[in-house]
């Protein structure tokens, strides 16, 4: 404790006794001792994030100092009215460098002012301390790192300095021998923290590897563990050697924040933060009182930084090169003292009126610049421990965004004036908690424009090894141009903001109808959210987690201004390559909100963690504090659960309701004269037989069989009989199970039987007569066989059931099909079905679908038995095994993954949010059980969901929100598991930093989803019309941001170029076009795979890809299993790309067409199709055959490379120019004009004259 | 009776303008007939003696309207505050969807055959304000029945109630509901106290 009390106020004596003498230095010393605090916070939260590693032991000492604050905190404030600005600069000073310290300082103020004529040589210690403590701080404390080590070298600088220094450190002698005196604990940190300094600052300066740092800080932790580490750390290096350390630990808090390495230090904030709030709780400062914390809190940071960037200005150009490594040079500071009080002045006005612009905060009350100063120290002190105590939320998230926080700096340059903050003591820490929050969110907010730049300070450090401190200058600089603008940020105008801060490249503005080109050559990518270096790394991926809007609007109103759906996109059960699977006994979630420990949750200390979605201080289990992975003890942030965005557990009982199920497949079959003359069971016996040994399962594994047409066949498969027995049920009316026991067996045991009966089945119904289909009692049939156990329920039909309950009616009228009024028929006709699915739902059965038909068979009504029992759809129009290979080879294909793909039983799913946002409608198939609970009675890594959200509370106290899903199931092996995703994302102000955030896939993929329930709940051309108006909506709402409006122009930000092309294809795609000739059930199919698609595969069906593959070559190819694949660029999907000369390979997700132009090279039909020219291609070709020619080899292997990735092998067909085939290829061109339809350019137009309407 | 202010208008209404014109008009010809058989001096005790009559029979009648309106009310008020309950259930997780949909789906019709007796008794008995009420939420009941499409499980439906924030208009339905029937339940219990006293 003292140790870190010491550091901060050396910075803070430095500074102060210039201007205000001891006293006015003891007191600045005590406030900066909290001022560290919210530095430390920033940190911790990416240490909890990351680094969980030694840090708990702080957190009881800090809590020994909370004590210490509440007789202190008297003094404290006495002190720091006397001395205002001492107290304000060294609150600002040592705020950052004390981030480790400052628990410390509130144990130490009480008896700081005695200590300062004491003992110069504690002062050193805790620069020391600080040193070592330094690497720990997070960016924005290096900030304030880098000002404190320059005061600290400034002694050199002048005699004032150097006075000035040694009251300091007097005065953090006298914290020492309280530390010491009050816990023991408090001196062990410092002591370690000394000598970890040493040798952390020198690494930091030689290599600015953050790992090695690491290693050194926790064994200092761990050394502060032992009782023996606490004397010995007393022995304070020359006081030179703390400045160089001081100052290496700024240089190395600089590299840090460039490296983005902040780990150790983080956690070292977090446990400070911890302590400190438990501290800030039992003292009660008058003066937290008067400020509320909140502000405070927000604002040091950016406070630090923005005074560091003074100082830096003036001191870069007096220093050396040396200097420039340390951006912050103390004989700047000295002699600035008074401008740079000043200058806090001005900022802090600046602040204020932000503030005020963005939160109201107790900040705006105060009148005088004496008394802001004094709030400021008082909020900084608020700040810093009312982030740990009162609002946990807010502090972690800010920790979690400590990363970004230095970045801030010169966004928040702006908004300097929460400096003062930072200085404020932990005494104050019983300001309110929830005035914070707010403002910690307002930096993000900020930030945005701004933030880039510290972006990249940020990531680019990293890259580039040499120098730490250029990263800081950087930020300097923008900081420095910023700050003009900052007022403007501050008031919230995102048009403004726009203008003043440059403009990432998501917002370039985009002119639709003068860019022909806005289709990239390249796959679209999922944007990152602007998230700092460590949250990206560590957020989930896009693949199984995405949001449309990847900065959140603070507030439902902003979202209604900008016009865009916002939902998440999940695609939870996808086949990993790499998953961490965890065993513990105890899953450690929240308490109060069951949310699963995630990597962004905030440790307060060892002990204790802050839910990242309630914000609910939970207790680390004992269990919890030894890392399997390392074998190491005390180190919660270190766990793979901390450590991993997307983690499985392996589920205790805790977590069944019942032993969990064995795999259990039922297939029911049709086998009237219609299903026989189709022919799949050929295809479907033979893929069994095939896979029968690949099915998912254990030895428990049961299969059963049965067969209907107007009545329902049961197959008898006991262990024992010498064949198979058939049971014939006539009595379709009240459905009965012949025999209970028998008709589900194991798999194993009865295998013989079953094969037996694979290979008979195909040809026992040759010659049926039977023409209905008595499809009702079947499935109510296959209830009753599977409510006992649940499991999956494979149903294959091929005509309209016609007998029996769940009979249905041929709805569809063939000379509507391509009407462009009115399309009805799209919602089910019974709900007979539905009611099946929610019986089979809670006996945990699905019930998968094939519809093999060639004429109408209402997929709208059938459809429901798989919607609402989280079953998937197959559908195959004119499905037959002769007449049409291509269905029979896409059935065979399904079926093969189908049969062999994972799949999870008894499965629910629950998405969590932050407090604030809510979920209101689901997309996808399952039975939504609860508010935010889905029933999924089988999961499939095909099974894509969506869910819409909606902003019921500001999100001004948050700059993060996060989403979590948990996805529970029974593993084929038996086994219980969490799979749990975790996404985290910033919250923005700005209606333009909204729009920056777009990711216009999802919105997309959103849109769609919502446009199929508007069709079935309302009609399609409500839907069509709901889609036109989300393009002129948003882009009207973006217009009218742009102050240089174009009214001649249709200006999209770069985020959203795509959106009005995508919606294009979405009105042309078969589910929503009229006026082309549709039939229902390929209308009702294309809805239900929107629906249950994840976004991958969705976007293809949306989108296709269209390459020319003639002209393959090796430019840019990637290498795949010792295979290169030819990387083409992708193409407009407009006929105007198409050349007669060309061949063209469309990948639709489902199916691969392949144009061949009349006039394409022969070398090209030759070498890769096989025939000798063009006339002599056959109509129907489905393969390519294998030729060992190169260009064959390269249009192979990239077809193959796209087949690899989808989960569903697609059929290619070869289409000729002149074959009737090609209108499927042509109606695919979304880009072209048809008779019913727009082309883009005239979309555009359209969509133009809506706006301007 | 007449001086009851609250609700003179229809009271009047029903009783001096409209009924006695229609009971004239119903039963013209006999009056005629007696008016014109009998002398005018024997007439009108006679006539006085059968208002007064008719009078007094259509006061029971009015009474026992108002009775039974008034424990229809209370039946429907507690349908309102059991379908309040059953959906707060729901939000807050304590049933699943399933069950309250069926819960609830099985008193929709109760309901709107409750509704809609009132309504019709309120159009027999002449009580013209009230029944234009009523006619409103009557004619949503039976809309809302109606409506429901032919795959949904009626009214409410487990599939489709979370989404698109159908809970909370459900929600909001049975509380506007809730508050017209405690409306109605005041108005009944007033006019048939005043029944009662005129009896």
């Amino acid at each position: 404790m003292s140790a870190p009390a010491g550091s901060p106020r050396p910075a803070a004596s430095a500074r102060i006794p210039p201007r205000l003498g001891g006293a006015g230095a003891s007191g600045a010393a005590a406030p900066a001792g909290p001022g560290p605090a919210p530095p430390q916070q920033n940190g911790p939260a990416q240490n909890q994030m990351q680094f969980p590693s030694g840090y708990g032991l702080h957190p009881q000492n800090y809590i020994a100092p909370s004590g210490h604050y509440a007789q202190g905190p008297g003094k404290m404030t006495s002190l720091p009215l006397d001395s205002q600005r001492g107290d304000y600069y060294s609150g600002l000073y040592t705020v950052p460098t004390q981030n480790v310290v400052t628990p410390n300082t509130a144990g130490q103020q009480p008896g700081a002012q005695q200590m300062y004529g004491r003992v110069l040589p504690a002062p050193h210690m805790a620069g020391s301390a600080l040193g070592s403590f330094p690497g720990a701080t997070s960016s924005a404390s290096h900030v304030h790192m880098s000002a404190s080590v320059n005061h600290h070298n400034s002694p050199a600088v002048g005699a004032a300095n150097s006075s000035v220094a040694s009251q300091g450190f007097p005065s953090t002698c006298g914290h020492y021998a309280m530390s010491t005196v009050s816990n023991a604990a408090y001196p062990r940190v410092s002591y370690s923290s000394p000598p970890a300094g040493d040798p952390y600052g020198q690494q930091m300066f030689t290599s600015q590897n953050a790992p090695p740092v690491r290693p050194i800080r926790d064994n200092s932790f761990s050394g502060q563990n032992t009782a023996i580490s606490h004397p010995s750390p007393l022995p304070p290096p020359p006081p030179q050697q703390y400045h160089q350390e001081q100052s290496l630990s700024g240089y190395s808090t600089l590299s840090w924040s460039a490296s983005g390495l902040p780990s150790t230090q983080d956690n070292l904030l977090r446990n400070h933060t911890g302590s400190l709030a438990t501290a800030n709780n039992n003292p009660t400062s008058p003066v937290a009182d008067s400020l509320s914390s909140s502000v405070m809190q927000n604002v040091q940071p950016p406070v630090s930084s923005p005074v560091v960037s003074t100082v830096l200005s003036g001191a870069s150009s007096a220093r050396t090169p040396a200097a420039a490594c340390h951006p912050a040079e103390p004989a700047a500071s000295v002699t600035q003292p008074s401008e740079l009080f000043q200058q806090k002045g001005m900022q802090y006005g600046d602040y204020v009126n932000n503030q005020a612009s963005s939160a109201p905060t107790p900040l705006s009350s105060t009148s005088d610049d004496e008394e802001e100063e004094e709030e400021d120290e008082e909020a900084g002190v608020d700040s810093s421990s009312t982030t740990s105590s009162a609002s946990p939320g807010p502090n972690s998230y800010d920790a979690l965004e400590g990363g970004s926080y230095p970045d801030m700096l010169s966004s928040s340059a702006s908004s300097p004036a929460p400096d003062p903050a930072p200085e404020s003591d932990p005494t104050s820490a019983p300001a309110p908690a929830a005035p914070q929050p707010s403002k910690v969110a307002k930096p993000f907010g900020y930030g945005y424009p701004a933030l880039q730049p510290g972006y990249q300070n940020a990531a680019a450090p990293p890259g580039s090894g040499p120098p730490s401190a250029s990263p800081v200058y950087s930020g300097f600089q923008q900081y420095a141009q910023q700050y003009p603008g900052l007022n403007q940020l501050s008031s919230g105008l995102g048009g403004l903001s726009l203008q003043s801060a440059p403009q990432p490249e998501s917002l370039r503005p985009v002119n639709l109808t003068q860019d022909r080109n806005v289709l990239p050559v390249t796959p679209v990518w999922a944007p990152v959210p602007n998230l700092n270096l460590d949250l990206r790394k560590l957020n989930c991926s896009p693949d199984s987690f995405r949001c449309t809007l990847t900065s959140i609007p603070q507030t439902q109103a902003l979202l209604n201004k900008a016009k865009l759906p916002l939902g998440l996109l999940l695609h939870p059960f996808r086949d990993l390559t790499q998953l961490p699977v965890i065993t513990s006994n105890t899953i450690v979630r929240c308490r109060s909100c069951r949310t699963y420990i995630n990597p962004f949750v905030s440790f307060i200390d060892q002990r204790r963690w802050k839910c990242n979605l309630c914000y609910r201080v939970n207790d680390v289990p004992e269990e919890f504090m030894y890392n399997p992975l390392t074998r190491s003890y005390g180190e919660p942030h270190k766990r793979p659960e901390v450590q991993n965005s997307t983690v499985e557990f392996i589920a205790s009982s805790d977590y069944m309701l019942r032993p969990p199920q064995p795999a259990v497949y039922l297939f029911v079959l049709d086998v009237s004269h219609n299903a026989v003359e189709a022919g799949y069971l050929t295809i479907l016996c033979q893929s069994l037989l095939e896979n029968l040994d690949k099915l998912p399962g254990d030895s428990r594994t049961r299969i059963g069989f049965l067969t209907f047409d107007s009545t329902i066949h049961f197959y008898d498969l006991q262990e024992g009989l010498s064949q198979p027995q058939m049971l014939i049920v006539s009595e379709i009316d009240d459905v009965f199970l012949p025999t209970p026991d028998s008709l589900l067996v194991n798999l194993h045991e009865s295998k013989e039987l079953i094969k037996d009966l694979l290979n008979a089945l195909p040809t026992m119904f040759t010659n049926t007569r039977e023409t209905h289909s008595a499809l009702g009692p079947a499935l109510q049939a296959a209830f009753k066989l599977m409510s006992p156990t649940g499991g999956r329920v494979s149903v294959f039909q091929t005509q309209l059931p016609s007998l029996g309950a769940g009979l249905l009616q041929s709805r569809e009228d063939p000379n509507q099909r391509s009407s462009t009024k009115v399309v009805q028929h799209l919602g089910p006709a019974t709900d007979f079905y539905k009611k099946l699915a929610l019986d089979c739902s809670g006996q945990q059965t699905a019930v998968d679908l094939f519809l093999l038909s060639s004429q109408y068979s209402d997929l709208a009504s059938l459809a429901c038995m798989s919607k609402y029992s989280a079953g998937c759809i197959y559908y195959y129009p004119s499905f037959h095994c002769t007449h049409n290979p291509s269905q029979a080879e896409k059935l065979q294909k399904d079926l093969r993954r189908y049969l062999t793909r994972k799949i999870g039983f008894e499965a629910v799913m629950r998405i969590r949010c932050t407090k604030g946002l809510s979920m209101h409608t689901f997309h996808g198939n399952f039975f939504v059980r609860s508010t935010d609970l889905l029933s999924l009675a089988n999961i499939n890594p095909d099974a894509g969901f969506a869910v819409q959200l909606s902003i019921e509370e500001s999100l001004t106290d948050t700059s993060l929100v996060c989403f979590q899903t948990a996805l529970l199931y029974t593993s084929s092996k038996g086994e219980r598991r969490i799979r749990v995703h975790t996404l985290c994302l910033p919250v923005v102000s700005s209606l333009a930093d909204v729009y920056a955030g777009v990711d216009v896939q999802a919105a997309i993929c959103l849109l769609a989803n919502m446009a199929v329930d508007r069709s079935v709940s309302s009609s399609l051309s409500d839907a069509r019309d709901a889609l036109v108006n989300a393009v002129v909506d948003s882009l009207s709402a973006y217009g009218s941001t742009i102050s240089n409006l174009q009214h001649s122009a249709l200006i999209a930000p770069s985020s959203l170029k795509l959106f009005p092309l995508y919606v294009l294809a979405l009105l042309k795609q078969k589910a929503f076009r009229t006026g082309t000739s549709t039939r229902l059930d390929d209308r009702v199919y294309a809805m239900c795979q929107i629906k249950c698609q994840p976004l991958v595969h969705l976007m293809k069906m949306i989108h296709p890809n269209l390459y020319r593959i003639d002209r393959l070559t090796d430019e840019g190819a990637i290498h795949v299993n010792d295979r290169v694949v030819p990387q083409p660029p992708l193409q407009k999907l407009s006929a105007e790309k198409l050349t007669r000369e060309g061949a063209f390979l469309m990948d639709c997700g489902s199916v691969f067409y392949i144009w061949i132009g009349k006039s394409c090279d022969n070398n090209f039909i030759e070498d890769v199709l096989g025939c000798p020219n063009f006339a002599s291609i056959p109509q129907k070709m489905t393969h390519l055959p294998e030729l060992d020619t190169l260009s064959s080899e390269r249009a192979r292997s990239f077809i193959t490379w796209l087949r690899d990735n989808r989960p569903l092998s697609p059929v290619l067909h070869v289409v000729k120019d002149e074959s009737p085939a090609k209108t499927e290829f042509f109606q695919h061109l979304i880009e072209d004009r048809t008779e019913a339809a727009f082309s883009y350019y005239e979309f555009l137009l359209h969509i133009q004259q809506q706006i301007c309407k | 009776m007449h001086q009851n202010y609250g609700f003179r208008l229809f009271k009047v209404d029903h009783n001096s303008r409209h009924a006695a014109p229609r009971r004239r008009g119903r039963r013209a010809p006999v009056s005629w007939d007696q008016g014109l058989s009998g002398r005018v001096g024997v007439r009108q005790p006679v006539l006085r003696k059968k208002r007064r009559r008719r009078r007094r029979r259509r006061r029971r009648m009015e009474v026992v309207v108002f009775v039974f309106s008034l424990l229809d009310c209370c039946a429907l008020i507690f349908l309102s505050v059991y379908f309040i309950i059953t959906l707060s259930d729901l939000e807050c997780d304590y049933i699943n969807a399933r069950s309250c949909c069926s819960k609830l789906n099985k008193w929709v019709i109760p309901e709107l055959i409750g509704h809609a007796i009132v309504t019709v008794l309120m159009l027999i008995s002449l009580h013209w304000f009230i029944f234009l009420l009523n006619l409103p939420v009557a004619t949503w009941n039976i809309y809302r029945f109606i409506m429901v499409p032919s795959g949904n499980m009626g009214v409410f439906d487990p599939t489709e109630i979370h989404n698109r924030g159908q809970l909370k208009s459900h929600m909001k339905e049975a509380m506007i509901k809730l508050g017209f029937h405690l409306l109605c339940f005041f108005m009944y219990l007033y006019s048939m106290i005043l029944a009662l006293i005129n009896d």
